[in-house]
């Protein structure tokens, strides 16, 4: 599986350097305190190429162990790429990429290619990747909201409904690095806050890192840890708060998406912040786990009427 | 009481059926109906090796089939046409050479309507043992690598992640294509090889609920066509591979009646 491993040492250090930027994004003095332990994933220097066309030039990033990153870019940016290099699918014409010692990878991509000609239970393609006991089996349908589907057929399932269930066999692995490719897609508001409730479950429970893709910086992943604006190379790299003031961003999604988010952090803020009050967002990054930690009732609370 | 030709030619059709119903599966899956006819098409050239080389038939179809694929493979890789342009230039292009090679040969009298149309009623005993070693062989990496190759059908990127070698189940499926395409044409001929494979296949679709019940369901669809084509043959003198095709049709239309949700626990 880990097909290059090297030292975490100079790799990390570089990358950390190099993709958090410090007049952007405070949060980098941590990272590079906890990269050792936590670091997950490092990418260096990746280039990758088809046809001529250059796709990615001299990408880092850093994936650590219990954060939320979203790597979010226009279509064609070479996201789905980066993560594919990034779970060993596709290798890098150039720079290289570390993974932590037995890293499990679980995969969540946006469809598979299974023709509807393949007769497939849920169950039979949740036992794909290895035999699964029937109570874990249940288990983990329930906790993706699929309980009592087993015997679904797959070519049946809604777009919604197949997420879930690539979610379940990605789980199954109990992945260390989990990457989920467009989940929000074709998944209304509502929709996406649970998805995304449920993805923070997830990475509370599993305590792995977790990198999402998304052509579109939705309102939802405002929670999220932080943000890689990709566009063959990266752009810019912050909180989601701090990455919308930047112009790059602005330059390429435009400032209605910008604000969007932005009107929506004042909200968040209300909703998860213990003191209540609004709280400039720069002053707790030094402890953003811990915050997710600590305020999980409020978060709970917060937007729970999304779970009926 | 059989006559003897006839209960060969049974064993022979039932023993290529079993080893086509979920290899048929596969085609079916994997959407390589036109790679399965192309390479069958390019069977001709191989017996023409054969003879060159002074080899089996079977050996030298065999090894031009799986020539043929990776040759596909490797100038698919290069994105010169399309996929199926490609397919349709390699499959009419061999079988034309096939036929001007065995036309070249002075001195030999190939029976040209044997391999087109299959020639199952002349089927001997060296053909069984060859028809059996073969399908024993192909079922038993078959099972061996069920999961895998199931895995890597449904999805390559999650059977990756998961640790599946693809690029080995690719390769291995390819093999065992040519491999039976080289025996299935002895039963229904070039032109109808691929037709053994899939018509079983998506007639078992119907029935089936998952992957093994499907194949286990195209192995039966499979031999009752043979048995079948062979009665109507054996009775009404009809030419034995077409009968079997002919009847494997008629089997995926009664299916259709079949509704669709209709579930069998498999």
């Amino acid at each position: 599986m880990n097909a290059r491993q090297h030292p975490p040492g100079p790799v990390g250090a570089s990358t950390v350097d190099a993709t958090v930027d410090p007049t952007v994004d405070p949060v980098g003095a941590s990272l590079v305190q906890v990269r050792d332990q936590a670091t997950l994933v490092a990418a260096e220097g990746i280039g990758k190429s088809f046809a001529g066309r250059s796709i990615l030039s001299g990408v880092d990033l850093t994936v650590n162990r219990g954060e939320i990153v979203t790597l979010i870019g226009l279509n064609g940016s070479g996201k789905s790429t980066l993560a594919r290099i990034l779970l060993g699918l596709l290798s890098a014409d150039t720079g290289r990429v570390w993974r932590a010692a037995h890293l499990r990878h679980g995969y969540v991509p946006q469809s598979i290619t299974m023709d509807p000609a393949m007769p497939l239970t849920i169950q039979r393609f949740l036992t794909l990747g290895g035999a699964v006991a029937g109570a874990e089996l249940d288990a983990i349908l329930a906790e993706v909201g699929l309980a009592g589907r087993r015997a679904a057929q797959m070519a049946q399932l809604s777009g919604g409904e197949l997420h879930r269930v690539l979610l379940a066999r990605a789980l199954l692995r109990r992945p260390d690095f989990l990457v989920l490719d467009e989940p929000m897609s074709g998944v209304d508001v509502a929709g996406q806050a649970q998805l995304y409730q449920l993805i923070e479950t997830i990475r509370d429970t599993y305590d792995c890192g977790v990198l999402l893709i998304s052509h579109d910086l939705h309102v939802v992943m405002a929670a999220t840890d932080r943000v890689i604006c990709l566009n063959h190379h990266v752009c810019c790299t912050g909180r989601p708060e701090s990455i919308v003031g930047e112009p790059e961003f602005r330059a390429l999604f435009g400032a209605a998406v910008a604000d969007r988010l932005a009107l929506y952090h004042h909200h968040h803020d209300h909703g998860h912040d213990p003191d209540g009050g609004v709280v400039p967002l720069h002053d707790e990054h030094g402890h953003d786990h811990d915050g997710h930690g600590g305020d999980g009732d409020d978060g709970g609370h917060g937007e729970g009427h999304v779970h009926a | 009481m059989l006559e003897d030709f006839m209960l060969r030619a049974l064993l022979g059709g039932l023993g290529v059926a079993g080893v086509a119903g979920p290899l048929g599966c596969f085609v079916i899956w994997r959407r390589m109906v036109y790679f399965g006819a192309a390479l069958a098409h390019s069977a001709l050239l191989g017996v023409a090796l054969g003879l060159v080389l002074g080899w089996p038939a079977d050996l030298g179809i065999a090894v031009l089939c799986l020539a043929m694929a990776l040759g596909f493979l490797a100038l698919d890789r290069g994105g010169l046409v399309a996929s199926d342009t490609l397919l349709g230039i390699l499959a009419h292009a061999s079988l034309a050479l096939g036929l001007l090679a065995l036309a070249l040969m002075e001195g030999l009298r190939v029976d040209l309507m044997s391999y087109l149309f299959g020639d199952i009623l002349a089927l001997g005993n060296g053909d069984l043992a060859v028809i059996y070693g073969l399908m024993i062989l192909v079922l038993g990496i078959l099972l061996v690598y069920w999961r895998p190759l199931l895995s890597t059908t449904v999805d390559q990127d999650l059977a990756r992640v998961e640790g599946v070698a693809t690029g080995r189940m690719k390769l291995l499926f390819t093999l065992l294509m040519a491999v039976v395409i080289a025996v299935g044409m002895k039963v229904v001929g070039i032109l109808m090889v691929i037709s053994l494979l899939i018509i079983p296949a998506a007639t078992a679709r119907r029935l089936a609920a998952g992957p093994e019940g499907m194949a286990v369901a195209a192995v039966l669809c499979g031999a009752i066509a043979v048995i079948l084509g062979l009665a109507g043959s054996y009775w009404w003198d009809l030419p034995a591979g077409a009968a079997i095709v002919a009847a494997a049709a008629g089997g995926f239309l009664l299916s259709l009646a079949v509704p669709r949700r209709a579930v069998h626990v498999s």
